[in-house]
């Protein structure tokens, strides 16, 4: 397929802004450290998750290596990574 | 190791175990204060970048998030050295607001001492510290898998008296 032979068109930067409204998520990735049972733990403690849910996660993270535990506005992924932090989990927050 | 009574969680700790958790607390308050360095893998570890891949974005928000991160996880340290026996053999009783800081602050610990044995997804704990004995039993190895080890049963027992999550 060809394009036809004419001035280049700038295209618009679309920049990436917090109005933006494609959602972001939070995911925990695996670790050889953290026992199974306290990843469970705070996935209920901090996301009100219940046991089952929580261990599925939990489950997740483990096999396959990372898991989106939180999906929304960026500032409250940010929010839920920072206090997955402090419980010791590694998290990080990305565009869904 | 812990068990629950009533509300709380309990354990009885010989002076040995004393030691070694007001050693283990004191070494993470340490790495938190006056040791800590960005760059050190147990730091890079405590304080994962939130945005791998965009290296400016995890630095900013460094900035106004890794003051409050720190201070919480040298409380939670604290908290260990706050309810242990000052040096000698004693009984700990945790409430639920405590148990939490201690199983915070006993992960901290793992998370520091993993990283630095270098502790992977396939590791055998059993046969890393047997090999290590063999090596040398009077090593700071074998005292550091033994530590390391000893932290997990405890977390995993602190856990198993919790009261249940409502």
């Amino acid at each position: 397929m060809a394009f036809p032979q004419v001035a280049p068109v700038e295209t618009p930067q679309i920049e990436e802004s917090p109005s933006d409204d494609r959602p972001w998520v939070t995911i925990v990735w695996d670790d050889p450290v953290n026992l199974m049972s306290y990843v469970t733990w705070v996935f209920q403690k901090l996301f009100g998750y219940s046991h089952d849910k929580a261990e599925q996660l939990m489950m997740d993270v483990h096999n396959k290596g990372r898991a989106v535990v939180s999906t929304g506005a960026r500032e409250r992924m940010e929010m839920d990574a920072s206090q997955l932090h402090g419980y010791g989990l590694w998290a990080t927050v990305d565009r869904a | 190791m812990f068990r629950r009574n009533g509300r709380q969680c309990v354990a009885t700790f010989a002076i040995d175990e004393v030691r070694v958790l007001r050693k283990v607390a004191g070494e993470v308050v340490g790495l938190l204060t006056d040791a800590f360095e960005h760059g050190d893998p147990v730091v890079d570890r405590l304080f994962p970048d939130i945005y791998p891949e965009r290296p400016d974005d995890s630095a900013e928000f460094r900035r106004y998030t890794e003051g409050d991160l720190k201070t919480g996880k040298i409380d939670q340290a604290g908290a260990i050295l706050a309810a242990l026996p000052d040096d000698g053999p004693g009984e700990v009783r945790l409430d639920a607001e405590t148990a939490e800081a201690w199983l915070r602050a006993i992960n901290d610990a793992r998370l520091a001492m993993g990283t630095r044995l270098d502790i992977q997804a396939d590791t055998d704990l059993g046969e890393e510290l047997d090999d290590a004995v063999l090596h040398d039993p009077a090593s700071s190895r074998v005292f550091q898998l033994s530590v390391y080890a000893y932290l997990g049963y405890l977390q995993e027992s602190l856990l198993n008296a919790l009261p249940e999550i409502d």
